[in-house]
C-alpha cells in the first residue's frame, strides 16, 4: 500500500515560463488533416441528429418509443448524462483549487471546456423531448399577458434555475480563466489575430492591480461554483425522488447523482485527455501523475456509486414496500435485466481495477476503463429512468421500451455536437492553462541557492 | 498615464522583488508591475491591501437570496395556484430557487467587482508594458520627474534588469 501514499514524482525536466508559453501556443496553430477529417465525421454525424429531429417535428413525438407509462426515455435519459459529463469539470477547476490540489492543473482547463459544452448539450434535451419546441421558452418564468407563472414547488422548475443558473456561472469561470491566456496568445500572434485576442482578453495587462482582484475574484467564483455543483446534480436527482414512482422515491438520490456525476465526468476527462495529449504532443504538461489522481478520482466515486446501488437494492428489500421490492427485482432480473447488468458491470466492478497502480499510470488501460464508465454512466441513467417508469404500481401499467431510430439519432448527433464546440475549442483557445501551469514551476531566480524560496511555495 | 517613467525587464523574480523593495524604501510611490503569472513573492513586496471584490461578492449574493425568495413568493401570491396542497408560499421549495439565484448573482457581480478595480478592459495601450511580461518576463515600471527616473534606471541596473528603457 505504499505506492498509494507516495505520489508519482514530476516528470523531469520541469518546463520553464518560455517553453510553457510556446508549446502551448502552439497547439493553435492551423490543423493539419487529422483535424479536419475528425470534424468531417463530427459534422456528419450532427447532420443526422438534425434529421432526426427535424422528423421528429415533422411527424410528431410519435416516432420515438414513448408509450404510456413511459414518457421519459432515452432524451432524458442524454439529459442527465450529459448534466452529469458536466460536473467533474468544476470539481477540476473548483473544489480542487479551494483544496490547493496542485495537480489540477495541467488538466482543468480541457475539464472546464467540457463542463461549458456538455451543459450546453444538456439543455437541449429538455427541448428535444418537448416535441413542440417551439413552446420553450414557457418553462421561464417571464411577465406574460395571462398572468401565470412558474410553480416553484416543481422540481422541474427548479431545474430550469439549476441548469440555466450552471451553464452562466460555468461558463463566466472559463471566460474569466481564459483571460491571462488569451493575452498571452494575443502578445505572441500578428495582425487581425493580434487584435481579435487583444478584443477577448480585455486589454489584460498582467498589472499587479490587475492581478490582486483577478486572484481573489478567481477564489470568490470557485466558492461560488462548488456549491452550485453539488446542488446542481442534487436538483437534477430531485427531478425523479420527488416523484412517488418506486426505484425513484429515495432520500440517497441527492448524494447519489452528484458521485455519479463527478464519477462520469471524470471519465469523460481521460477519455478527452488522452488523444488530446498525444494530438498535441503534451506529454510534458499533461503527465503520468495527473492521470494517476483522474483515477483515483474515478476510484473513489465509483465506489460511492457502487455503495449506492447495494444501499438501493438493500432498502428495496429491507423497507418491506411489495412495490419498491418488485422493482428492484424487475430491475435486477426481469425484462431490463441487461441494462442493469451492464450498469452494474462497467460503474461497479471494472472500475476496481482502478485499485493497482499498474493500471492508473497505463494510459491505454485508463481509456479503456474510461470508456466503459461513459457506457455504464448512460446506461446508469437509462436503468433509473426506463426501469422506474416501466415497472409501477398496477400490472397492466407494465411496459417495454426500446429506442427507436430518431432517439439513437439525436443521442449520436448530441455527441457530434459536443466534440464539434470542443475540436473548435482546441484551435482557438488554450487548451492547458498557460499562466496556472507556469505559477506552478519554479519561478526563474538568479542563483539557485538564493532564491530557493520562491519555487517552493507551491 | 501620460507621465514619463523607466521599465526594467526583468528575467528573475527576486531581481524583480528586490527592485520593487528598493524602489519603496527609497519612497517611490508611483510605480507598476507586470508579471506572467501572480507571484505571492511580489504581491508581498507591493503589500497593498486585501482587494475589496469580497464586498461585491457579498453585495452580489445577498442580493441574489433576496431576489429569488422575493421572485417565488411575489409571482406564486399573484396568482394563488393551489398545487399538491401546499401552502401557497412553501419555504422549503422556494430555498432551492433563492440558492440558484444567490451563486448567479453573486458570481456575476463578484466579476463585474473585479473588471471595475482592475481597470478592465483595458483596450488602449499600457505604459511600459511589453509582450515579453506575458512570457516569461517580469516587469517594474517607475513614473516620476527626471531626478527620480533617474535613480530608478540605477536601481533598476543595480538589481539585475536585463534591460532598462524609457516610456
Amino acid at each position: 500500500m505504499a505506492t498509494l501514499a507516495t505520489p508519482l514524482p514530476a516528470a523531469a525536466p520541469e518546463p520553464t515560463y518560455a517553453e510553457t508559453n510556446r508549446d502551448v501556443i502552439a497547439t493553435l496553430r492551423p490543423p493539419g488533416r487529422k483535424y479536419f477529417v475528425g470534424m468531417a465525421f463530427v459534422l456528419a454525424g450532427l447532420a443526422f441528429g438534425a434529421f432526426s429531429w427535424g422528423w421528429q417535428l415533422r411527424y410528431g413525438l410519435g416516432v420515438t418509443a414513448y408509450q404510456p407509462p413511459i414518457f421519459w426515455g432515452t432524451y432524458i435519459t442524454c439529459f442527465v448524462f450529459w448534466v452529469g459529463i458536466a460536473h467533474s469539470g468544476t470539481l477540476i477547476s473548483a473544489i480542487l483549487l479551494l483544496f490547493r490540489s496542485g495537480w489540477r492543473t495541467a488538466v482543468y482547463r480541457t475539464a472546464e471546456a467540457m463542463t461549458v459544452f456538455a451543459v450546453m448539450t444538456a439543455g437541449l434535451f429538455p427541448v428535444l423531448h418537448l416535441g413542440r419546441a417551439w413552446y420553450a421558452y414557457w418553462v421561464f418564468p417571464y411577465p406574460n399577458f395571462r398572468g401565470v407563472w412558474s410553480n416553484f414547488r416543481s422540481p422541474l422548475v427548479w431545474d430550469v434555475f439549476a441548469i440555466s443558473t450552471y451553464l452562466t456561472v460555468s461558463s463566466t469561470f472559463l471566460l474569466m480563466g481564459l483571460i491571462p491566456d488569451v493575452a498571452a496568445v494575443r502578445d505572441q500572434a500578428a495582425g487581425w489575430r493580434k487584435k481579435l485576442y487583444g478584443l477577448v482578453s480585455f486589454g489584460w495587462k498582467g498589472s499587479d492591480r490587475e492581478w490582486r482582484h483577478f486572484g481573489k475574484m478567481y477564489l470568490y467564483l470557485a466558492g461560488f461554483a462548488t456549491p452550485l455543483v453539488l446542488s446542481v446534480h442534487s436538483v437534477v436527482s430531485w427531478d425523479f425522488a420527488m416523484a412517488i414512482v418506486p426505484g425513484w422515491h429515495a432520500t440517497i438520490f441527492a448524494p447519489y447523482f452528484v458521485a455519479g456525476a463527478i464519477f462520469s465526468g471524470c471519465g469523460m476527462v481521460i477519455t478527452i485527455l488522452v488523444p488530446l495529449r498525444k494530438a498535441f504532443k503534451l506529454e510534458r504538461y499533461i503527465q503520468i501523475r495527473h492521470f494517476d489522481s483522474l483515477a483515483k478520482v474515478c476510484l473513489l466515486t465509483a465506489s460511492i456509486v457502487a455503495y449506492s446501488y447495494a444501499i438501493e437494492f438493500f432498502m428495496a428489500w429491507y423497507s418491506g414496500n411489495p412495490f419498491e421490492r418488485s422493482s428492484f427485482y424487475n430491475r435486477a432480473f426481469g425484462q431490463y435485466w441487461w441494462a442493469t447488468w451492464i450498469m452494474l458491470t462497467c460503474n461497479a466492478f471494472i472500475p476496481q481495477l482502478l485499485w493497482f497502480q499498474k493500471i492508473r499510470t497505463s494510459i491505454k488501460a485508463l481509456f479503456v476503463i474510461s470508456i466503459f464508465i461513459n457506457i455504464g454512466m448512460w446506461f446508469e441513467r437509462f436503468v433509473i429512468i426506463v426501469t422506474g417508469l416501466s415497472h409501477e404500481y398496477e400490472p397492466w401499467q407494465w411496459s417495454y421500451y426500446v429506442p427507436r431510430w430518431p432517439e439513437l439519432g439525436i443521442t449520436l448527433g448530441s455527441f457530434c455536437w459536443f466534440s464539434m464546440w470542443f475540436l473548435l475549442f482546441i484551435k482557438f483557445f488554450p487548451s492547458i492553462a498557460i499562466s496556472e501551469v507556469k505559477e506552478a514551476l519554479p519561478a526563474p531566480v538568479r542563483a539557485a541557492g538564493a532564491g530557493a524560496g520562491a519555487g517552493a511555495h507551491r | 498615464m501620460s507621465a514619463p517613467g523607466v521599465v526594467g525587464v526583468f528575467g528573475h523574480l527576486d531581481s524583480a522583488v528586490d527592485a520593487v523593495e528598493t524602489l519603496k524604501a527609497r519612497g517611490y510611490a508611483n510605480y507598476r508591475v507586470y508579471s506572467p503569472v501572480p507571484r505571492p513573492e511580489l504581491a508581498e513586496a507591493l503589500a497593498k491591501k486585501e482587494s475589496p471584490v469580497r464586498l461585491f461578492t457579498l453585495f452580489g449574493a445577498l442580493t441574489g437570496t433576496a431576489f429569488g425568495f422575493f421572485y417565488a413568493i411575489a409571482t406564486s401570491l399573484d396568482w394563488p395556484l393551489l398545487t399538491g396542497g401546499k401552502p401557497i408560499v412553501s419555504w422549503p421549495p422556494f430555498i432551492v430557487i433563492g440558492f440558484e439565484t444567490t451563486i448567479l448573482i453573486g458570481s456575476l457581480v463578484t466579476v463585474a467587482g473585479m473588471f471595475l478595480l482592475a481597470g478592465l478592459p483595458k483596450l488602449g495601450r499600457a505604459p511600459g508594458y511589453d509582450p515579453r511580461f506575458s512570457d516569461d518576463k517580469f516587469g517594474v515600471v517607475a513614473f516620476g520627474g527626471p531626478a527620480q527616473l533617474a535613480e530608478a534606471r540605477e536601481i533598476f541596473g543595480h538589481c539585475g534588469a536585463e534591460e532598462v528603457k524609457d516610456v
